[in-house]
């Protein structure tokens, strides 16, 4: 395991605000019927986080779960843990319909710190991004400029951003771009 | 220089700035524009026209104006036909007037002035006629010389550009005392508000046109009330910022100017706003329409509100003498401050016959002499206005005298700014007393809750009179805040209190009865060069529509897109026509407003973020290792890996006869892993490829085709049957999200009653081939799992570890070769690679890329997707009609193949093709013919060829070809002409090398 390198090895960047390459993060796709019993506690055993409402994520003391759609979350963990919490997950589950998948080396994630963050995102993102419409724990599935990414927010100043693997220095340098110093709109 | 005394609200006169204008240093205050700089200095002539070269000068103050468009900056910054008046004069900043050789002053275009006649409306369309060579050797070299504004660009553009998405309540486009009293209400009622005003300062008219608001100077109130804004956490105020488009879904369109006015300064250069508002307000004004007169384009010959703009906000006077003609009171103040400012005013001239209104008596009380039903005959000068002759407007322009001045203010009456309003389908109504078009509020455009979402506010709702301006500025404003939820702040609207005046007169030619001779010196749209006698001559010609009448007459095609002449035209076509003006109607008004940069267009979206371009796990080592790139879907993959000084060619036929003889390794990395879970997954597939995978074993692979419901095959790849309930199925790396798309849909959609769930995993592995007769011993060195072929027999796959190293190994063969694809962790993808590149050094183990993968894929007959397939072929014309299912009862494609078009022999049907002569390599796409002719008289075309190459492995050319019948005509001999020469080919077997398929099975 230790061989396992992020698309970017940490890259990070500082203009108008901080952005770093989050390294390795686990991820689980799991698709089943959130309304479940036996599903929410198999989740909530694995994270420690309550189940999310729509367009949330919820922080749990191992891990944290967003809502990706009716049918869908995505379990963030330790990158260590994915594959144990994949092999529970399906042994909780196994007598119900239901899919579990370490996703984890199929993404980038980034964090972006700094007041600023939001200006950054709303860049690219045809989200409203202002305080009053989206805080922490609040999530979105959408775009930033070309690419299809996911985002939420962690603290006031802090959102991560999740994207596939294989377009994850774009969005890095897209991002950079974007969090050019001096180059915020101050609307947000 | 011709700077007033006084006057002057917008400018620092303490405070120089420098610049050039066709090279020579000129210079201005801070807060000039471009225009009122050069007026500053003395410059009328400012460039030559489209299509006569005639001298054209400033008309207008602000983003109306036709004329004074230039060339601006240079090399990386340099862009063409930038207005005047809406550019901000800074340190530096060069300028060049458009549309002349050799000079401005002497220009050799302008014998087209001379030949107007050969110019008439629609004189483009007529030059195809007629006779037919010479469109093509005389006419279209000769206009394509002449024509044209500004230069074009040679640099990259040296700055950069972004975009920036942004919800509000509401959002006020105009930052007029409508724009401002509008956010006031808003803003106190607690609505996030966006005011955005295009010029660089807030004030609009109320500035110039004496207005006073609850008793205080418009200037002082707008001072106040911005304070009071700055304050209100909700509202936001940007000027520089240009409301440019409206659409569906209450969507609306900013565009920022952030350093135009200050170029070299960080940041990006415009930012175009993606606004989302429940309410939008146009207090975007109204804009003054110019007066048809002969001459009425000569330099000299301005709008009368832009002769007051420059000299109240700039402190300019456009000349000493000014001669002002209107069908209006408001003109009478430009005449009032240019006296008052103590500047000549010899005549005014209303076209009116009685002129009573209090305006017109402040005038005369100056002094001034009035003319009432008079006009202007004519024009006298040639690159300035000398003098006017003048006439009754009622006759026919015998002049009775002649009035010496340099400067025409005119004043037509006024249009409404009705872009926004109407952009997503406001509706217009004729207003006949102020001879205008504005809003109908019964019929804005509506929203998804069938309630209009745009609003107008102020003059833009043709409100002229500043006191009912300001009313319906505040009474919209009010209907907004409700309609978004907030309730209004019951206050004392502001009053806003301005002298009265009397009705306007329409006037659309003069004098009345203008002759041919006045008609056609008589300009319409300044820009694209239109006059009276054009929209004549198209009435005349047949031409009813307005929209028709645009096009054959070009007028408001020009960058201005006619905001002086639109109004006026139809005018003049509905006189000729006889017609009611509202009845001929407007042309349709689209977005932008005024033309924005095509940066501000692609956003960030240049050079290294022009597009995403998906990268595999080992991309930077294939890329410091050789790669040459090749496109494939998003993806970039290596085409060969170059070493030494090889052409490309003897690369890949290097990694051929490795992979061959001994063992290569690909990145296979991007073809599509999409997963499908779950009771019925068998099932599901069982429709969706055309073979049968519901009898797949666990731990084995099946090669599946897809087609979609018409038969046609759209993408193919091998299902590995990971559990009773678990498939992983490979696509073509074009094709992953395609497919599972493809899959969503139909679960979605059609089969939402079964229990399947799908993820794409494509990117979760890295994928490498390890392909030749020697793979199995890298495998070995590797360690950790049997992959004898006992253990793991061609056609399955075993999951363990690998040096260490988590994977999944799959017995498929692409090459014909013995191959094992090996799945890992993408994070490990690199790694694994390292790790196979160590292992199998001792057995010559090199990296093959994607030319050599199709060459050998090719010398086996494997179809590649989008080679041999196009959407209009079935898996039987490629031989694949094995894996068609014909036990199944049902599968997405089977109904269409069961049609008698697609059960013919005479299908184009894939053969594959030996040249006579080795050497020759058939050019992709190359057509097969058979003799005669068609009805077109083009040759019998047979089929064509698929994929083409020089095999290494055999030592000749080999292809794949689509032919009519071709299962019927195995060794028959076609005939293909290519460029030059015809190559003959005999039809083979598509199956080259190791037909019975020994070498991938051992």
């Amino acid at each position: 395991m230790s061989e396992a390198i992020s698309v970017l090895g940490g890259a990070r960047f500082t203009g108008a605000i901080e952005i770093t390459e989050a390294g390795l993060q686990g991820m689980i796709s799991l698709r089943g019927d959130l309304a479940d019993a036996a599903l929410r506690a198999a989740v909530t055993s694995a994270t420690g986080a309550d189940m999310p409402d729509v367009r949330r994520i919820t922080f749990g003391d191992t891990g944290q779960v967003a809502w990706m759609s009716p049918d869908e979350l995505l379990l963030l963990v330790d990158y260590a843990r994915a594959d144990a919490v994949v092999a529970d997950l399906s042994a909780a589950l196994a007598n119900k319909h239901h899919m579990a998948a370490n996703v984890s080396d199929a993404r980038a994630m980034f964090r972006l710190h700094g007041t600023g963050a939001r200006e950054v995102l709303a860049k690219g993102a045809p989200v409203d991004l202002s305080p009053q419409a989206f805080g922490i724990g609040d999530l979105r599935r959408t775009r930033i400029g070309q690419l299809a990414a996911a985002f939420w927010m962690t603290d006031a100043e802090t959102f991560e951003v999740v994207c596939f693997r294989s377009v994850g220095e774009f969005l890095f340098d897209w991002l950079c771009v974007a969090a050019e110093e001096g180059s915020l709109p101050e609307f947000l | 220089m011709t700077r007033l005394a006084s006057g002057g609200l917008l400018i620092d006169l303490s405070e120089t700035r420098s610049f050039t204008f066709n090279g020579q240093r000129y210079t201005a205050q801070a807060g000039d524009t471009l225009a009122s700089a050069l007026l500053a200095n003395g410059q009328k002539l400012v460039g030559r026209s489209f299509k006569y070269h005639r001298p054209r000068g400033i008309m207008a103050s602000g983003a109306e104006e036709p004329n004074a468009l230039v060339n601006m900056g240079e090399g990386a910054r340099f862009e063409p036909n930038q207005r005047t008046t809406t550019t901000e004069v800074f340190d530096g900043l060069m300028a060049r007037s458009q549309n002349h050789w050799p000079t401005l002053d002497f220009d050799i275009g302008a014998i087209n002035n001379r030949l107007p006649r050969f110019f008439p409306a629609g004189f483009y369309y007529k030059t195809f006629m007629k006779p037919r060579w010479a469109w093509k050797h005389l006419f279209e070299p000769v206009i394509r010389q002449s024509a044209g504004l500004g230069a074009v660009p040679t640099d990259p553009d040296a700055d950069h550009y972004e975009y920036f998405y942004a919800y509000v309540d509401i959002l006020i486009v105009g930052g007029g005392m409508a724009g401002i009293a509008a956010a006031l209400e808003a803003g106190r009622a607690g609505a996030k508000v966006l005011l955005m005003e295009q010029t660089p300062h807030l004030g609009g008219r109320a500035l110039v046109d004496g207005v006073e608001i609850d008793g205080q100077a418009a200037v002082d109130w707008i001072e106040a009330a911005k304070a009071e804004l700055e304050t209100m956490e909700n509202v936001t105020i940007r000027t520089r910022m240009m409301g440019s488009g409206v659409f569906d879904h209450s969507y609306a369109m900013g565009y920022e100017r952030l350093t135009d006015h200050a170029p070299e300064t960080a940041g990006p250069r415009h930012r175009l706003w993606r606004i989302r508002a429940k309410r939008i307000l146009t207090a975007t004004g109204a804009l003054e329409r110019p007066l048809a007169f002969a001459g009425n384009d000569l330099p000299g010959v301005m709008l009368a509100s832009a002769v007051r703009d420059y000299a109240t906000l700039y402190g300019v006077a456009a000349g000493r003498r000014i001669v002002v003609v209107t069908n209006n009171d408001d003109a009478y103040r430009t005449a009032i401050t240019l006296k008052q400012a103590g500047l000549e005013v010899p005549l005014i001239l209303d076209a009116r016959p009685q002129a009573s209104g209090s305006l017109p008596e402040q005038a005369r009380a100056l002094g001034i002499r009035v003319e009432t039903g008079k006009g202007i005959a004519t024009v006298k000068g040639y690159k300035t206005v000398k003098a006017v002759g003048i006439c009754d407007q009622a006759d026919t322009g015998t002049v009775l005298e002649t009035i010496p001045c340099d400067i025409v203010a005119m004043s037509g009456g006024w249009s409404p700014v009705v872009h926004l309003w109407s952009h997503c389908g406001g509706k217009l109504d004729w207003n006949a007393d102020n001879a205008m078009f504005a809003p109908d509020p019964t019929r804005p455009p509506l929203g998804d809750d069938g309630l209009g979402f745009v609003l107008s506010a102020g003059t833009a709702s043709g409100e002229l009179h500043a006191t009912a301006a300001l009313q319906n500025a505040v009474q919209a404003a009010r209907q907004a805040v409700e309609e978004t939820g907030f309730a209004p702040v019951p206050d004392t609207p502001p009053m806003a209190t301005a002298p009265t005046e009397e009705p306007m007169q329409p006037v659309w030619s003069m004098p009345a009865k203008a002759p041919y001779k006045l008609r056609a010196k008589s300009w319409l749209d300044f820009q694209n060069d239109v006059k009276v006698s054009d929209i004549r001559l198209a009435a005349q010609e047949g031409y009813e529509s307005v929209e028709h009448t645009k096009r054959y007459t070009t007028i408001g095609m020009a960058t201005d897109q006619g905001k002086l002449s639109n109004v006026n035209g139809l005018a003049v076509l509905a006189d000729a026509l006889n017609a009611p003006i509202p009845q001929v109607g407007t042309t349709t008004f689209r977005p932008p407003y005024t033309p924005i940069s095509l940066g501000a267009i692609a956003g960030e979206a240049r050079g290294k973020l022009f597009k995403p371009t998906r990268k595999s796990p080992m991309d930077a080592w294939h890329d410091s290792n050789g790669a040459v790139w090749e496109p494939v879907a998003d993806w970039r993959r290596p085409y060969t890996y170059l070493r030494d000084d090889e052409t490309v060619q003897q690369a890949v036929t290097r990694e051929i006869l490795n992979t061959r003889g001994g063992v290569s390794m690909l990145d296979a990395s991007t073809l599509g892993k999409i997963l499908v879970k779950g009771p019925d997954a068998a099932k599901f597939l069982d429709l969706i490829y055309t073979n049968m995978m519901s009898s797949l074993k666990p731990g084995k692979c099946r090669y599946g085709l897809m087609c979609n419901e018409n038969g046609f095959l759209f993408d193919d790849g091998v299902v590995a049957r990971l559990s009773e309930d678990t498939f992983l199925c490979h696509t073509t790396s074009g094709g992953s999200d395609r497919v599972h798309a493809w899959m969503e849909e139909w679960l979605q959609t059609e089969w939402w009653d079964f229990k399947v769930y799908t993820a794409n995993l494509t990117e979760q592995y890295a994928q490498i081939a390890v392909v030749g007769p020697k793979a199995r011993k890298v495998l070995e060195a590797l360690g950790g799992m049997d992959v004898s072929s006992d253990a793991l027999p061609f056609m399955g796959f075993a999951e363990g570890t690998l040096a260490g190293i988590k994977a999944r190994a799959f017995r498929i063969s692409f090459s014909g070769e013995l191959s094992y694809e090996i799945a890992v962790p993408a994070a490990q993808g690199q790694a694994f690679w390292d790790k196979i590149a160590a292992a199998g050094a001792e057995f010559g183990i090199m990296p093959y890329g994607t030319e050599a993968l199709h060459v050998m894929r090719a010398e086996k007959g494997f179809i590649m997707i989008g080679d041999e397939t196009d959407g209009t072929v079935i898996p039987q014309d490629l031989n694949l009609g094995w894996a068609v299912s014909k036990k199944k009862t049902d599968f997405i494609g089977k109904r269409a193949m069961e049609r008698p078009f697609l059960q013919r022999d005479d299908r184009k049907q894939l053969v594959g093709l030996l040249t006579e002569n080795p050497a020759d390599v058939l050019p992709d796409g190359a057509h097969a013919v058979e003799g005669g002719k068609n009805r077109y008289g083009q040759e019998n075309m047979i089929g064509h060829v698929t994929s083409t190459y020089f095999s290494p492995t055999l030592g000749h050319s080999i292809a794949m070809a689509l032919i009519k019948g071709g299962a019927g005509r195995m060794g028959e001999v076609l005939t293909f002409p290519c460029e030059g020469k015809v190559i003959r080919a005999t039809v083979v077997d598509p199956v080259f090398y190791d037909k019975e398929g020994e070498r991938q099975n051992v």
